[in-house]
């Protein structure tokens, strides 16, 4: 299946999300070898069949995703690179299957995952949950790492557009082109596997894969200041038919905000409408089916427009009921303190959410200062589970659950001091600072709408991907911003003068030791100036008798 | 003798007291020169915190001390201030105990030489005083680093070795090794101490010479290995041991203070860490038996040394260990007429002293110096200390010279001659 998503935001910008979703009937718990794969990549088959993996989750992001300003995304995702598989409980030895298991997918997505080790994976007790089928409760299977100064650029565009079925030349993956693509202020793609049931009885699992690439393009650098959107405009291209091998191909724009046309005008119109419940919201869509050889019109080819009637007229975005924020406070190179805020926008239900801190070992924190404040009173978390680092073997875990209050702010702040590292540790850049991951934080947020826990119907993909047990509240993961740290750097252009002052020091502390232990006191007898001897040798020579 | 020796205890408790209350507390505490990653009062805090949340102390890398620090805080943690205090009164009156006992033992006519029983008395005040009213102790127990219990536990095992209990002796030993693995060396001066009062000559032939240092030797391991199960009992783990003893003998933190390890082994090429890290730690217990032959007869004098050694060698000295020998001065204060350094060492401590702050805040905080500089004034304050230890070394060989030989040296034709070493 596949689909796209337009949803236009409420400072003029435009987000795109593409999804695209493969289901492999097979299954790899009874253990057979597997060699059928049809649409299913085979790199990706080959991957989970060898490691055992149960759920793999990775994505590429360049970009932080502003909530306040643009609402919640369908599918959140730190900056730079994040990775978190479950693996099977056939696995003996995790961590030397997590490090082979990302050195094969930095090869297939041309990503550096293999700067994952064990100093930047941690294994959570309570967030990451599964997001497939299965009850599985023993945390050692999980591995979680995050490389926040990763890049995403073509390279790595590339690679995953070769595993969709169709490839980049029929659907809507004709879309992506890398220009326009990487020319956004927020660009997003991943990559997740899981298992799912096959029918309602759940009598056989099979793989579900989805590709996901979300996209926001902003008003004034894509858009050239005018607030009309096409698809051209967007992706220099417009499409000419659907997949042949895709079941469902569907364009979904967001028209709640425009029930009667009022505020833009979509073209070519659509008499297709759905509604869906997502994220707490009852939404409005325009649906373009392009399985249908009527979307396409005489031109054999759709490009939608929409165009904005006014410019001004910004109506109220449901504000987003759970935001997040990190930053680093202190001055100088030797401590600091790092402050994560929590905001609960709820006017009046108070709910729990899991808060997730890696940090690096270098930055060594200090628990006993962790202070947790709501409305300005203590908050005491009800579950806190902290693993300290070692130094240069894994880093710092500190996962809270916390009770946020409502309309309130809550603040987390921990000291930590810098560590001074060996001159070969440090990036080739190292003014430019050290990256801490950005914090995660999981929460299931009040709902004002159903949601729909039929898990069975047909519903729009961005709309399934984290299931809702319950029709109160749907599940949310959001993740600040990372943090960059400086660290005190020593010369690097000094080593051999060190260790030659060094050991000159130690030597003078060695040889005045010496001499005085070695040495006996003894009367001397003056020698003669070096006049005297000079006539001396003068006074030989002519044979008369020294002075 | 009582009266001003209270006065000063009053007079060094106040300045803590005031200094404790004040804003300057906390900055003290942070200083690099202060504290260091294995003494810090901070890092104490956290490990009892991580106590309370149930995970082991010894799991992370934040925290360096030994076991039964973990449980005399645990009971100590709100009277921290006072507990430091009173070490500090510890160490200053056993010191002026242990002098009071020292006599003076050359049957010798060089009169001028002999110390006055006058001078005598007045030199546990003066060590006191040195070591009370040192800025740099008051520093380091303002800072309630960990140095000040490791100080009264050194000044602990001198006072019993000088008394001659040879038991108890060996009980402190084997605790100051256990908190910090440097104090092993004070194993041989205080043999040597022991087998003088005894009378044993120090002979390798003689088989009394043999079955007492084996007592001794005995009375040592045996305590040593008892504080080791005791902490293996009071965690349950053996974690503490590459926790404490490896974390001192491989450096791994390279956190700056005022010695030689941290930038050379910031700067090492990593083929050749473990060579130097050898050398290096070797270089601290490698001038024992060279110094105990030399003055096996002076095994008070010997003490000195190796305190001095040890302080300024060590992996992560602090001016804690610093102070602890410079207390020592004044009980060699008639050695001062051979001393031939004394005005550039002062001159060379007090600005290094008084720099480094500056230095540190230029790099760390202004951004407009870099670590050479730190680096630089640490390598001249080490400098400067090795030339204090060695001239009071040379002045006390010398003293020993015109002891045997006379004050005033003549040559064969009766003019005056010079002493040089040869």
């Amino acid at each position: 299946d596949e689909e796209l998503v337009i949803r236009p935001l409420h400072s003029g910008d435009i987000y795109a999300s593409f999804q695209f979703r493969t289901v492999w009937d097979t299954d790899f718990m009874g253990g057979k070898k597997v060699s059928h794969y049809r649409l299913f990549p085979k790199s990706l088959g080959q991957v989970i069949s060898k490691f055992s993996v149960r759920e793999l989750h990775i994505s590429f992001t360049q970009g932080y995703w502003r909530t306040m300003q643009w609402g919640q995304p369908f599918l959140p995702s730190p900056p730079g690179a994040e990775l978190w598989v479950w693996f099977q409980d056939t696995v003996t030895d995790v961590d030397g299957t997590w490090k082979e298991l990302t050195n094969v997918l930095s090869g297939i997505f041309c990503a550096s995952l293999n700067f994952i080790d064990s100093t930047n994976t941690v294994q959570p007790s309570a967030s990451f949950k599964p997001l497939g089928i299965g009850n599985v409760t023993d945390h050692r299977f999980l591995r979680y790492a995050t490389l926040p100064r990763e890049i995403v650029c073509t390279e790595n565009l590339t690679p995953w557009k070769k595993l969709l079925p169709c490839g980049s030349k029929a659907g809507l993956a004709v879309l992506m082109k890398s220009e326009k693509l990487f020319h956004s202020s927020f660009h997003s793609q991943a990559v997740h596997i899981r298992p799912v049931c096959q029918d309602w009885q759940c009598k056989s699992t099979s793989w579900e894969l989805r590709q996901t690439l979300n996209v926001v393009f902003d008003l004034h650098s894509s858009g050239q200041g005018k607030r009309e959107w096409s698809l051209f405009k967007m992706f220099s291209r417009t499409l000419t038919e659907a997949c042949p091998l895709a079941s469902s191909s569907k364009i979904y724009i967001d028209v709640t905000d425009n029930p009667q046309g009022e505020q833009f005008e979509l073209s070519p119109a659509t008499p297709l409408l759905s509604q869906a419940v997502v994220l707490g919201d009852r939404r409005t869509y325009s649906v373009y089916d392009l399985t249908q050889q009527a979307t396409f019109g005489s031109m054999r080819s759709l490009n939608m427009l929409l165009r904005w009637k006014s410019s001004d007229g910004e109506c109220d975005m449901m504000r987003p009921l759970l935001h997040g924020e990190r930053y680093v406070a202190g001055y100088g190179l030797q401590t600091g303190e790092i402050h994560t805020l929590m905001y609960n926008h709820h006017p009046y239900r108070a709910f729990p959410v899991l808060l997730l801190d890696t940090v690096p070992w270098y930055l060594r924190l200090y628990i006993h200062t962790l202070t947790v404040t709501s409305k300005g009173k203590d908050n005491k978390p009800s579950y806190i589970h902290y693993q300290p680092s070692k130094d240069r073997v894994r880093p710092h875990l500190l996962e809270m659950l916390v009770q946020l209050p409502p309309n309130s702010v809550t603040e987390v702040t921990v000291q930590f001091e810098r560590a001074l590292l060996k001159w070969t540790e440090y990036t080739p850049d190292p003014n430019h600072g050290f990256y801490v991951g950005s914090s995660v934080v999981s929460a299931l947020v009040p709902s004002v709408v159903a949601m729909d826990t039929n898990s069975t119907q047909e519903r729009p993909l961005f709309s399934s991907f984290f299931p809702s047990k319950e029709e109160s509240s749907y599940f949310v993961r959001i993740y600040t911003e990372p943090l960059l740290v400086n660290l005190p750097t020593p010369d690097f252009s000094m080593p051999y003068n060190v260790i030659c002052l060094t050991c000159t020091v130690v030597a003078v502390g060695y040889g005045s030791l010496y001499n005085l232990l070695t040495r006996t006191f003894q009367v001397e007898e003056p020698s003669p100036g070096l006049a005297k001897r000079l006539a001396n040798i003068i006074r030989k020579m002519r044979g008369v008798p020294p002075l | 003798m009582a009266a001003p020796l209270t006065l000063l205890l009053v007079v060094a408790v106040t300045i803590r007291a005031a200094l404790f209350r004040s804003s300057l507390a906390d900055l003290i505490a942070e200083r690099v020169e202060v504290v260091s990653p294995l003494n810090a009062w901070k890092r104490v805090v956290e490990g009892l915190a991580l106590l309370d949340l149930g995970i082991s102390p010894y799991s992370g890398d934040v925290f360096h001390e030994t076991p039964l620090i973990i449980y005399l805080f645990h009971f100590l943690v709100d009277y921290a201030e006072i507990t430091f205090m009173v070490s500090r009164k510890f160490v200053s009156s056993f010191r002026k105990q242990k002098y009071a006992l020292e006599a003076d033992r050359y049957p010798l006519d060089c009169l001028e030489l002999i110390r006055s029983p006058k001078e005598m008395y007045y030199i546990p005040l003066k060590v006191a005083m040195f070591y009370l009213l040192n800025p740099f102790t008051i520093l380091s127990c303002v800072a309630k680093s960990t140095c000040g219990l490791n100080n009264a536990v050194i000044a602990l095992f001198i006072l019993c070795t000088i008394k001659g209990s040879a038991l108890l002796s060996a009980i402190f030993l084997a605790l100051a090794t256990y908190q910090s693995v440097y104090p092993l060396t004070l194993f041989a001066p205080a043999l040597l101490y022991l087998l003088q009062r005894l009378y044993i000559p120090v002979n390798i032939r003689r088989p009394s010479f043999w079955w007492y240092t084996l007592q001794y030797a005995f009375m040592y391991l045996g305590s040593l290995f008892v504080i080791i199960c005791l902490s293996f009992f009071l965690l349950g783990t053996w974690d503490f041991l590459p926790s404490v003893y490896g974390f001192i003998l491989s450096v791994p933190d390279l956190t700056p203070n005022i010695g030689l390890f941290w930038y050379f082994f910031a700067e090492m090429f990593e083929h050749f860490r473990l060579f130097f890290l050898c050398v290096f730690q070797i270089n601290v217990f490698f001038y024992t038996i060279p110094l105990s032959i030399k003055l096996k007869e002076h095994p008070v004098f010997l003490i000195f040394m190796q305190l001095a050694v040890i302080s300024i060698f060590k992996s992560y000295p602090t001016v804690g260990d610093i102070a602890l020998y410079l207390a020592f001065l004044p009980v060699w204060s008639h050695l001062y007429r051979f001393l031939r350094n004394v005005f550039l060492v002062s001159c060379v401590l007090l600005a290094c002293s008084a720099l480094f702050p500056v230095l540190w805040h230029l790099w760390i905080y202004a951004g407009s110096a870099n670590s050479n500089f730190y680096y630089a004034i640490t390598l001249l304050f080490n400098v400067a200390q090795i030339l204090l230890v060695s001239d009071y070394f040379y002045a006390y060989l010398r003293r020993e010279y015109h002891l045997t030989h006379g004050l005033y040296l003549k040559r064969k034709d009766g003019s005056e001659a010079t002493l040089v070493l040869k």
